[in-house]
Order: structure tokens, then C-alpha cells, then sequence
């Protein structure tokens, strides 16, 4: 019997008023279909509304380190690509 | 914290350093994230899957103390508050063990090593929660003292496990609410309920300041990683920001913090108050808690008991992608 | 401490809130539906941080606070038909067995993985139908505005349970079997579901809810066409049935459900919490 593991997903979510699909996370299911499943589960407690890609995560082709600068250097400027995302205060989580 | 123990390199002066770790030291320097194909020091990679891995192992161990109440929640609104936490918890480790993922090593392989006790988790879960104020101060305190942690840790220099932490932070604000929420109620209770409100805090006192782990303020392996970022401050520190800012909530509740040294501290504007027993904390760490085997078993159990589950699924995804391959094949 | 907020307009709409005539089998009923979901949500919610994988542990628990939810709000109007001052939690933790009215099939213990699974099918098949019903036809608004809010929910319920019941069933041999010998020990707990008496007559005969005989034929066809595809053998049509949960005679197994999940309310009497 085989002792594989489930393989891994990546998961992307588009809300309900949301422009593109967003990277939200990654997740273990045995096909697509559970995949998707599970994704709804975990990642959007069955909000209605949204699409949700899985992609395998082993399909996903990443640019290579050496690629870094002329790839991403010209939108340095362009602040308004960077949300602010990953800046949250420290007072995030206080109670 | 969530990892107590990590085991680090020790520090490197910048002269001992190669170009590519000089080159690394400034990115992180800088503020900016090391993602997974970026080239990294093989000592961040390992000190990042166990650092990881003990946060993972610790969100899904965690979630039996509080599960144990699950059942016996006393309202329909308290029993459907505390699921949703507890299963927030199974997030959080799910969230941490792909982060780790990213770093060549696999969830499988890392439960092995939880199961076989080869990794550790955090010496809190093994701790009892024997009656209902328990589950409010494991809120209160447990995820109180994880959230001190937590939120530096958002700042980390890995990315995956900076955008895990910024997932987790978000959900985690509730987790403290609503475990204060019970403690009010409690407090404010019944001549019992006050009681048990105040058994639990004396029982999760101490075990929530050795939750930071014992002083580190002079380990080289701290001092690693936080050149690295990984680790954003030391365990004093964090432990003194713990008690100044839990100390007041205690007093609103009006519950005594169990420790008859704690003052209040005019010059460090902080309070002084005692360590905890590090012995017992060792202890712990060795396996000699109140609950170390039941946890464990719980969770080897959960994991083989499910091998049937896990493979039947496998076996179907597989049957059904011959199938259509067969199909497509057929269809040429 | 109730679900949904009625306004009196909404009252005066709904013509059974306040009828002598069939306040006590309205009542019963509700309780029935409440005691369904109450009871599957505490064994669903065993699966807390004991499920097989972490994504079916965080569904499970998905599942579980789904049911507490209906919980609330099948009782929280049952409370308010009775008119006795109850409230959804009143009724939860301060009734006994006997006052229980759920079916047999919801109370047996979660057993393993195929068991729970079978059993969220089973019982979903059933649930689904009957929501489906009450929220297009039923003729008490609060019933319907209810059974419509929970039948989105359980649509979701059984498409997740349906899908892994045809995975596992046509997985490996030991899962098949294990789903086969779920199967078989949960069927005779299935006549239950449409066993009418003298409640569902005057529900149905108002228009509340439906003839449960109606729905059992559709019942059958799309459980057997889900058996089928997972390759298991549904049991003949017919068999001995175990009934009395509807009624509050129960397995032994109700009595360690409500010791366990009434066990503060009633060593606190009177506590708030
Ligand atoms: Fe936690
Ligand atoms: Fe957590
Ligand atoms: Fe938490």
C-alpha cells in the first residue's frame, strides 16, 4: 500500500469584489477536485461568491534568483505596485 | 515561545563570513525578504525548518488542551466560539508546515519527527486544562503570551513564514478576546466560578512565562538568529512586556497573579516578579509533563488511525486519473 | 440568547407562532430538528484535533459549527412556540433524554472515519431534502426563512460527504470494506428518518413540513446512485428499522452525551457564563 504523501497545492482566491485571483496559501488534497474542496475549507469558510485556482505546486515554474534584477528593477518606482501590505503595525494582534 | 529550544549556529563576525553570506547579511539587513529559491545560508535554512517546524507541531498539539472542553462547553454560543478557535489552531499549523514546506522538507516528514519525538513543541500543551476557566486563561494568557511573539515575528526575514504570521496574527486577535471574554465572566460569577477563574490563572501563571523559554540574553544561538531575523527579540524581553501588560488585565478581573515578589518597578517602568521553576520547565522539555504522553499519543493515534483515510483518497485520485487517461486515449 | 430577531409583523405573518391547536406537535418538531443538528454537531466536533489529515479536521469542524448554528436557530424558535420564556441553551442543556427528540442514527458514537462519513451522507441526503422542502413549500415563513439559511449550508455537507463516500468506497480494500461495513451498520438506523407519526401527520397536515413518505423514494434513488458509483452494496429496502428517537427512546449512548455536554449547566445551576 502506498504510504505517499497527499501532494501540494497552491491555492488563489478571488473575492467577491476582488480584481485577480490572489495567492492565498497551500494546502495537501489527493486531486484537484479535493483540492478544491479543502481549499474552500480552509482558506474561505465557505464565503459564497468567490473562484478559487489550486494549481500542483510542483507545476509552478519560478523565476530564478540570477533573473531578480532585470525582472523586477524597473517597477521599483512604481510604489503603487507594493501594497502595504507586509508593513502591518506592531499593535496588529494586541488585544 | 511556540519554539523554545531552537538550536542555532553560533555567531558569525562579518570578516569569517563568505561573499555570498556577507551579500545575504546585508538583504536581511536591509529589510528585505528571503524567499525560498534565493540563496541562503544553509544554517538559516536548517534553524528555519526546526524554528518552523516546533511553531507548527505547537499550533496542532495545542489544539487538544483546548479541544478537551469542546464537548463541554457550557453555552451553544461559548461551545461554537471555542470550535471555531480550536479549529483556527488546525489553520495555523497548516499555514506553518507549508511555510516550512518551501524550505525542502516535507509535512510528512515533519510529523514523523513529532511523532518519534525527534521535534519538540511548545512545553505549554502539556499542561492540563481541568476546568472551564482553563479555556479562558489558555486564551488569555496562552495565546496572549504567543501573540507577543507573534507579531514581531510578522517583521521575520523568510517570507513564507513572515505572510504565515501575518495570516495567523490576523486570526489570532479573537483567540486572546475571547478567552479574556470567559475570565470576565467568570470573575464575575458565582463564589465558584471566581474560584475556578482563580485556580486557573495560579496553575497557567507560570507555565505561560516559560512559554518565552529560559534567559537567552547571552546565547550565541540567539544572537544568530536575530542577526537573521528570525528571532526579533529576546525571551527577557518579551517576557517583561508579557507580565507588564497582563498584570493590569488580572487586576481589572480582580485576580492575584501568584507570585508574591511582583512589584511594580518606577526606574525599569516594568514590574519585577519571579521567575518561573526552570527545573520544572526542563522537565517538561524532557517529557515529565502532566499531559506529555497523553498529547503525543493523541496525536500518533489521530495520524495512524487516519492512514486508511489518507490512502483510500490516494487510491482513488490515482484510479481516477487512469481513467482519464484511458478515456482520452479512446477519444483520439 | 435565540437566533434570527423577529419583528411583529414577521409574527403576525407567520399564522402558527401563536395557534393553540398545533402549538404542542410545532413544538415537538422543532425540537426534532434542533436535537438532529445538536447531536450530530457534538459528534461531529469530537473530530477536533483528532482528524486524519489537517484539511479534514478544519472541514470537519467547518461542518460541526454549521450544525451548532442551526442548533440555534431550530431551538431558539421552538423556545419561542412554547412561549414558556425557553431559550435555545435552555433547551440544549436543561432537558433530560427522554426529552430529547432526535434520531437514533445522529446519537451512535463517530466510530471511525467511514463511520462518520456514511453517516454525514446518510443523514445529509435525508436533511437536504427536507430543507429543500421546507424552505420552497413550508407554510410557516419562520420555518422557511430558517430551513433556507441552513440549506446552503447542508447542500455543501452533501456534496463533500457524497464525494468522499464514492472515493473511499472505490479507494483501497480496506477503505471499501471499511465503508461497507459503515454502511451496513448505519442502514437500519435510516427507516427512522421517514417513520411518521402522529407530530409529522400534523405538521404535514398544516403544511408545515412534508409527508416524509414523499420523500423517501427520492431518498432511496439518490443514495443508491452514490452507493453505486462508489462501488458498495446498498442493503435491501425494507429491513428491520431501529426507531424510538424521535419519541426520546434512546440508545445508552444519548445519556454520556448529555452528562458530558450538560455538565456545567447543572452543577452550576443559575451560573451565567
Ligand atoms: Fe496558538
Ligand atoms: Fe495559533
Ligand atoms: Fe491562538
Amino acid at each position: 500500500m502506498s504510504k505517499k504523501e497527499w501532494p501540494l497545492w497552491e491555492v488563489f482566491i478571488r473575492g467577491q469584489h476582488g480584481l485577480n485571483h490572489r495567492h492565498v496559501g497551500s494546502l495537501h488534497a489527493p486531486d484537484a477536485e479535493m483540492a478544491i474542496n479543502h481549499a474552500r475549507d480552509v482558506y474561505t469558510r465557505r464565503r459564497e461568491g468567490v473562484s478559487i485556482w489550486v494549481v500542483p505546486s510542483k507545476d509552478i515554474t519560478a523565476s530564478s534568483p540570477s533573473e531578480k534584477g532585470p525582472l523586477f528593477d524597473p517597477a521599483e518606482s512604481k510604489t503603487y505596485r507594493h501594497p502595504t501590505f507586509f508593513d502591518i503595525p506592531d499593535e496588529v494582534g494586541k488585544m | 515561545m511556540y519554539a523554545q529550544l531552537v538550536k542555532s549556529e553560533g555567531l558569525k563576525s562579518r570578516e569569517d563570513m563568505s561573499p555570498e553570506e556577507r551579500d545575504f547579511q546585508d538583504r536581511v539587513d536591509n529589510g528585505e525578504k528571503i524567499e525560498p529559491k534565493d540563496w541562503m545560508p544553509e544554517g538559516y535554512r536548517k534553524t528555519l525548518i526546526r524554528q518552523i517546524g516546533q511553531h507548527a507541531h505547537s499550533e496542532i498539539v495545542g489544539q487538544l488542551p483546548e479541544g478537551n472542553w469542546i464537548t463541554r462547553a457550557p453555552t451553544l454560543e461559548r461551545k461554537a466560539i471555542l470550535l471555531a478557535k480550536v479549529q483556527d489552531e488546525a489553520g495555523h499549523g497548516l499555514y506553518l508546515y507549508s511555510a516550512a514546506e518551501t524550505l525542502g522538507v516535507s509535512r510528512d516528514e515533519l510529523l514523523e519527527k513529532l511523532h518519534s519525538g525527534k521535534m519538540k513543541y511548545s512545553s505549554i500543551f502539556n499542561y492540563p486544562t481541568l476546568n472551564w476557566a482553563d479555556i479562558g486563561a489558555v486564551g488569555w494568557l496562552v495565546d496572549g503570551a504567543a501573540i507577543m511573539n507573534q507579531v514581531p515575528l510578522q517583521r521575520t526575514s523568510f517570507g513564507p513564514y513572515s505572510r504565515a504570521m501575518i495570516r495567523i496574527c490576523k486570526e489570532e486577535s479573537f483567540h486572546q478576546r475571547q478567552g479574556y471574554a470567559i475570565m470576565m465572566k467568570m470573575a464575575a460569577g458565582t463564589p465558584e466560578q471566581k474560584d475556578m477563574a482563580q485556580d486557573a490563572l495560579n496553575r497557567f501563571w507560570f507555565p505561560s512565562l516559560m512559554m518565552f523559554g529560559p534567559s537567552d540574553k547571552d546565547s550565541v544561538h540567539s544572537a544568530q538568529s536575530m542577526a537573521w531575523k528570525i528571532k526579533m527579540n529576546t525571551n527577557d524581553e518579551l517576557r517583561q512586556k508579557f507580565v507588564n501588560e497582563t498584570v493590569p488585565q488580572a487586576d481589572y478581573l480582580g485576580l492575584k497573579v501568584p507570585d508574591d515578589k511582583l512589584a511594580w518597578n518606577e526606574d525599569k517602568q516594568g514590574y519585577d516578579f519571579s521567575e518561573p521553576d526552570w527545573s520544572e520547565f526542563f522537565e517538561v522539555i524532557k517529557g515529565n509533563g502532566p499531559c506529555n504522553r497523553e498529547r503525543l499519543n493523541a496525536r500518533v493515534k489521530a495520524w495512524d488511525d487516519g492512514a486508511w483515510f489518507r490512502e483510500g483518497l490516494n487510491a482513488y485520485a490515482d484510479k481516477a486519473a487512469d481513467r482519464r487517461k484511458a478515456a482520452a486515449v479512446a477519444a483520439e | 440568547m435565540s437566533g434570527a430577531q423577529t419583528t411583529d409583523a414577521e409574527l403576525k405573518a407567520d399564522p402558527f407562532m401563536n395557534d393553540d391547536a398545533i402549538r404542542a406537535a410545532f413544538f415537538e418538531w422543532l425540537c426534532r430538528m434542533g436535537d438532529n443538528a445538536l447531536i450530530l454537531g457534538h459528534r461531529t466536533s469530537e473530530w477536533c484535533g483528532h482528524g486524519p489529515v489537517l484539511e479534514e479536521d478544519i472541514a470537519l469542524a467547518n461542518t460541526a459549527l454549521d450544525l451548532i448554528g442551526h442548533t440555534q436557530m431550530w431551538l431558539g424558535l421552538a423556545g419561542e412556540v412554547e412561549g414558556k420564556g425557553r431559550d435555545a441553551d435552555d433547551l440544549a442543556y436543561l432537558r433530560d433524554a427522554m426529552k430529547f427528540h432526535n434520531l437514533l442514527l445522529v446519537e451512535l458514537p463517530k466510530g471511525d472515519m467511514a463511520v462518520t462519513i456514511m453517516r454525514e451522507f446518510l443523514f445529509d441526503a435525508y436533511h437536504h431534502l427536507l430543507l429543500k422542502w421546507l424552505a420552497e413549500h413550508s407554510t410557516s415563513p419562520r420555518v422557511a426563512e430558517i430551513a433556507a439559511k441552513a440549506l446552503k449550508e447542508v447542500s455543501y455537507h452533501l456534496d463533500r460527504a457524497s464525494d468522499i463516500v464514492v472515493r473511499l468506497g472505490d479507494g483501497t480494500e480496506e477503505s471499501h470494506r471499511r465503508m461497507q461495513e459503515a454502511l451496513e451498520l448505519l442502514w437500519p438506523y435510516t427507516g427512522e428518518m421517514f417513520a411518521g407519526d402522529n407530530v409529522d401527520a400534523a405538521l404535514s397536515g398544516a403544511g408545515i413540513a412534508p409527508e416524509l413518505t414523499g420523500l423517501q423514494g427520492l431518498w432511496d434513488e439518490d443514495v443508491r446512485s452514490i452507493l453505486d458509483e462508489a462501488t458498495l452494496k446498498t442493503p435491501e429496502p425494507g429491513g428491520y428499522a431501529h426507531l424510538g428517537g424521535k419519541q426520546g427512546r434512546h440508545t445508552e449512548h444519548l445519556g454520556f452525551i448529555l452528562a458530558e455536554m450538560q455538565f456545567l449547566q447543572r452543577a452550576y445551576p443559575g451560573a451565567s457564563w
